[in-house]
């Protein structure tokens, strides 16, 4: 089996999963830590408006 | 005890944010260059003579399997910081660097099932070198639930930051494993007495997307040491908030 002018040969099936799933967990890992960390930033950010709103 | 002050920056948390700021984008741009070099010279490279086109699993497992234990010296080495300096970003670097670990070390599970199959004939054996890295990941997952399972943050970091410890006893194991029983899994090539016997044409690669997985990981971790940062003042400003 030939991929991007690769020739993978009778190992396809098993490169292409590889491939994919690290792909994937690359994927996965980065969304999800920058989309975390972007949520308890406002989080936060929302908190402490408030808390100077009140002070104030 | 106090911090040497050469390591003043990770005890001061408006430093690290301040240095965070711009070293994990930075390590993330030098993370996708290098991956993606790695692969460029990668792809380029020969079916082995013996692996054919599976070799090209190597230039992702191997990393992969690197990082799993790379991982887990930070995750001990935030965890002792933490028990022995009680500094809170500490716990939040060990808090934060467990899913990260054990996300590798699954990959590297995964990706080394998918090259012992059509190698060895087997998804998967009971030999040292996998048996001791599946330790290793129930080890990262031991972390994260312990920390999970106890409400009081201050104990749940204490008592998986000793978990942690702990756990370091299996990382020469993985690491002499295939030295000390006669396993499936082959002997160390890159990092060997008398330098790597593996060819240039894969070593280059190879050490390319190792070092890139690298950047990445730092990359993530200080991301994900952010986020602790900020659901902590979050959780201390609702509590504020409550109390008023």
């Amino acid at each position: 089996m030939t991929v991007l002018g690769l020739d993978l040969g009778k190992y396809a099936a098993f490169i292409l999963p590889a491939y994919g799933l690290t792909a994937g967990f690359f994927v996965w890992i980065i969304a999800a830590s920058l989309t975390t960390s972007r949520r308890w930033r406002l989080e936060a950010e929302r908190l402490q408006a408030e808390k100077d709103a009140g002070n104030r | 005890m106090t911090l040497p002050r050469a390591l003043d920056f990770l005890a001061v948390p408006e430093r690290f944010m301040a240095v965070s700021t711009w070293l994990a984008p930075a390590l993330g741009a030098l993370a996708a260059a290098l991956i993606g070099a790695g692969l460029w010279t990668g792809v380029s490279a020969p079916s082995d003579y013996q692996q054919g086109a599976t070799v090209l699993i190597m230039f992702i497992h191997v990393p992969a399997a690197w990082l799993s234990m790379f991982g887990y010296i930070c995750l001990a080495g935030a965890s002792f910081l933490s028990l022995i300096f009680r500094h809170a970003l500490a716990d939040a670097a060990a808090k934060a660097c467990a899913p990260l670990g054990a996300g590798f070390t699954a990959l590297a599970l995964a990706t080394g099932s998918l090259w012992g199959r059509p190698m060895w004939g087997a998804w998967w054996v009971w030999d040292a070198r996998l048996t001791s890295v599946l330790v290793l990941l129930l080890f990262y997952l031991g972390y994260i639930a312990l920390r999970a399972s106890i409400e009081d943050e201050g104990r749940a970091g204490r008592a998986a930051a000793i978990l942690a410890l702990v756990g370091a006893i299996n990382l020469p194991i993985v690491h002499f494993s295939v030295n000390w029983w006669n396993t499936l899994h082959q002997g160390a090539s890159v990092f060997r007495p008398g330098g790597p016997t593996l060819a240039l044409v894969y070593l280059i690669p190879l050490l390319l997307i190792a070092l890139g997985y690298m950047a990445a990981f730092g990359s993530l971790w200080l991301v994900r040491i952010r986020a602790e940062l900020w659901r902590r003042r979050a959780r201390v400003l609702s509590l504020q908030a409550a109390g008023r």
